[in-house]
């Protein structure tokens, strides 16, 4: 089965808003740019042939469609049927390379010949550098500081795929810093340059662009699903939220229909300590209005309008905004958001791999984290989508710092010669 | 409006000047230190750039990014810049601008964009620079402006289209801030040569005073904008000087001297 993207929905609108959120704060610098990308990407999504090279290299090079498989230790556990969207299947283990692919044929499209992006996790990194060398394309990637040091394993990885990564070392040294480095290479460099965002933030047209890339993913859910259940709409979905590309991805085509037929969409926000704490990521729980990134969005802020600094264990949800999109959907009712801390997605990452065989990434974590609590709220037998946005691999050294997993097990000796 | 704004590129003009507009971040190196400096800078200014310290300045080079975040780390607030911009006009009447990005507006405690609006003009302040705003998405903003009788500057840049000319000027009261490259503030040894093309640009669209700022270090780099535009804007060159602990007065009077297009004998 290969699917066909429709890319058709009823937001944003012409001014790239979803109700209040959304628009464009940037420099002005950029609004040209950004009025050359929107049209450009309106002229791509008409073009049955760029509709068809992309889900061509979706299928052969991201290895779509990803599969829908039943987690059947946690189903009977929790007396729930929950289906794992295994977007950890995708070539470099995350959903991120659904959009990088997406924009790096936006990008030559556009004559662009040069890509740059920012990371936190590293996973939309790795997965943008890898977009970059499929297309021969050379690639720049802005990384915190504090990341660099969290996810060593994608900075090697980022490297060897040919990619530069520059690590960012102003303001809280994440995800949030380096995407503001990202910004300024490209209000410089904006004539050449293609900034691969890497998720449903930004200025318009990206909100809107990404989501459009990551809709693929509900798409083939609802598909599969008939196949499975004979039913296209579940009882709920479920899927962590950062910046919320994932959860836009899976809760799309499923958002804008009749009330009837929408199951409940939940979006997991990081927690970190404790929504209480201030030490989180909870932008819709716990946050308020205001522009971040060059879009109206729910953050976190403190009276003066100053950006708090996020926190959460996972490096992809220690953002604090959260996409105009989800922001919309909170205020409209159409997804429910909810926070999962540190802690508790910890417990659910180990859980997850000894009960499914299955590594989660820490972001994902969350998510699956939240299946307990579910479980009270829903009749038994449920069918419950949960996006495995993610797999693991990046986390083990994290891991094995948070929970003393490796003591016995560090890497040592001698290195070969 | 106060009419200050006007008044002060009238006069530069008179004298065959170029106005001279420097930039600090408000609160660095400190409170006190920052008003020294603008004291420092007031004899050479025509106008005078407050930056409101904000956490994720995006359009900011390293300079400012820093000079922001020590502000900030020091416990620099919205109020105490108000504080400070009142205690200026209480010293001069040249025209004090508050540079600032828009979450700060929006986000003000003391009643968003219109309580920010209100208290800014209250405090002394002549007019506002909104580097991250599109005239797009400031309708609500605009009006209470007009309303407070604060000038709203919006930013010009190389990539513009003259539409983008024409809607953008039509939103600027008080002057037009035009961006010399395409970038983020911070000094530069060059300026790129299309410079004044830009500022031809802009008038051809606009009879507002046209500023150019971005990258302006030195005289060198000062002579050729003051040559083609009604402003020039330094920030960066001189928030390095002052906290490096420089000769800020004489960078000052260099640059303000370069601001003359014809030299004065002597
Ligand atoms: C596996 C995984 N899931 C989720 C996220 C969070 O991003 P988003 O909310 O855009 O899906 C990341 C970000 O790096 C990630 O790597």
């Amino acid at each position: 089965m290969t699917h066909a993207p429709t890319f058709d929905f009823p937001y944003p609108d012409a001014r790239g808003r979803f109700g209040a959120y959304g628009g464009r704060y940037v420099p002005e610098t950029l609004i040209p740019a950004l009025d050359e990308l929107a049209a450009a990407h309106d002229d791509a999504i008409r073009d049955p042939a760029f509709a068809a090279h992309l889900a061509e290299v979706l299928r052969d090079a991201v290895g779509r469609p990803s599969l829908l498989s039943e987690a059947t230790r946690t189903s009977e556990r929790l007396g729930l049927r929950v289906w794992l969207k295994r977007e950890d299947l995708n070539h470099t283990g995350a959903h991120k390379i659904n959009n990088t692919v997406g924009q790096v044929l936006l990008a030559r499209r556009m004559g662009k010949t040069r890509i740059i992006a920012e990371t936190g996790a590293g996973q939309h990194g790795v997965a943008t550098a890898t977009a970059a060398a499929m297309f021969g394309l050379p690639c720049v990637v802005y990384m915190g500081e504090e990341d660099v040091r969290r996810q060593a394993l994608n900075v090697v990885r980022m490297r060897l795929l040919g990619a530069e990564v520059v690590p960012v070392t102003s303001g809280t040294r994440t995800l949030k810093d380096a995407t503001n480095e990202a910004i300024r290479d490209w209000v410089t460099n904006v004539r050449d340059t293609f900034y691969v965002i890497g998720s449903v933030v930004g200025p318009h047209p990206y909100p809107r662009i990404v989501r459009d890339f990551q809709a693929v993913v509900g798409e083939e859910t609802m598909a599969q699903l008939t196949e499975r259940t004979g039913r296209d709409v579940p009882d709920a979905v479920v899927a962590c939220v950062g910046g919320g590309s994932n959860a836009i991805g899976i809760f799309a085509p499923f958002a804008y229909l009749p009330a009837e037929r929408r199951p409940r969409l939940i979006g997991v926000e990081a927690a970190g300590h404790g929504v209480g704490t201030g030490a989180h990521a909870a932008s819709i729980t716990a946050g308020k209005r205001g522009v971040l990134h060059g879009a109206m969005m729910y953050l976190m802020s403190d009276d003066d309008g100053q950006i708090s600094p996020a926190h959460s264990v996972s490096a992809g949800l220690d953002y604090p905004g959260v996409g105009p999109e989800h922001s919309y959907y909170a205020d409209a009712g159409l997804a429910e958001y909810v926070g999962v801390d540190d802690g508790a997605a910890l417990a659910a990452f180990q859980r997850f791999a000894r009960e499914e065989g299955i590594l989660p990434a820490l972001e994902t974590s969350h998510a699956l984290a939240y299946l307990d609590e579910l479980a009270t709220q829903l009749p038994a037998g449920a069918d419950v989508v949960v996006n495995l946005s993610g797999r693991g691999d990046k986390d083990v050294n994290e891991a094995m710092r948070v929970l003393n997993l490796g003591a016995d097990v560090q890497p040592g000796g001698e290195a070969p010669s | 409006m106060s009419g200050r704004i006007e008044a002060a590129f009238a006069a530069a003009k008179a004298e065959d000047r170029a106005a001279f507009v420097p930039y600090l971040t408000a609160g660095y190196p400190d409170r006190a230190g920052f008003l020294e400096a603008v004291r420092t800078l007031t004899p050479y200014a025509d106008l005078i750039e407050v930056g409101l310290p904000y956490s994720d300045p995006l359009g900011d080079g390293p300079t400012i990014q820093r000079s922001s975040e020590a502000a900030l780390a020091g416990g620099v607030r919205t109020a105490d810049v108000l504080d400070m911009i009142r205690d200026l006009r209480a010293e001069t009447d040249v025209p004090l601008l508050v540079m600032t990005y828009y979450n700060p507006i929006f986000c003000y405690a003391g009643g968003g964009e219109a309580g920010f609006v209100r208290d800014v003009a209250a405090a002394g302040a002549d007019g506002l620079i909104l580097p991250d705003l599109p005239p797009e998405e400031a309708g609500s903003l605009i009006e209470a402006a007009r309303a407070a009788d604060l000038a709203t500057t919006f930013l010009l840049a190389p990539t513009s289209t003259d539409a983008r000319i024409a809607a953008v000027t039509d939103a600027c009261r008080g002057f037009v801030y035009a961006v010399s490259v395409t970038g983020v503030t911070g000094a530069r040894e060059a300026l790129p040569a299309d410079v004044p093309a830009l500022v031809r640009r802009i008038q051809a669209a606009s009879d507002l005073p046209v500023a150019v700022g971005f990258g302006v270090s030195g005289a060198a780099t000062a002579r050729p904008v003051a040559a083609a535009a009604d402003g020039v804007v330094v920030g960066s060159a001189l928030v390095r000087t002052l906290g490096e602990g420089g000769d800020l007065a004489a960078l000052a009077a260099e640059i303000a001297g370069a601001c003359r297009r014809t030299p004065v004998a002597g």
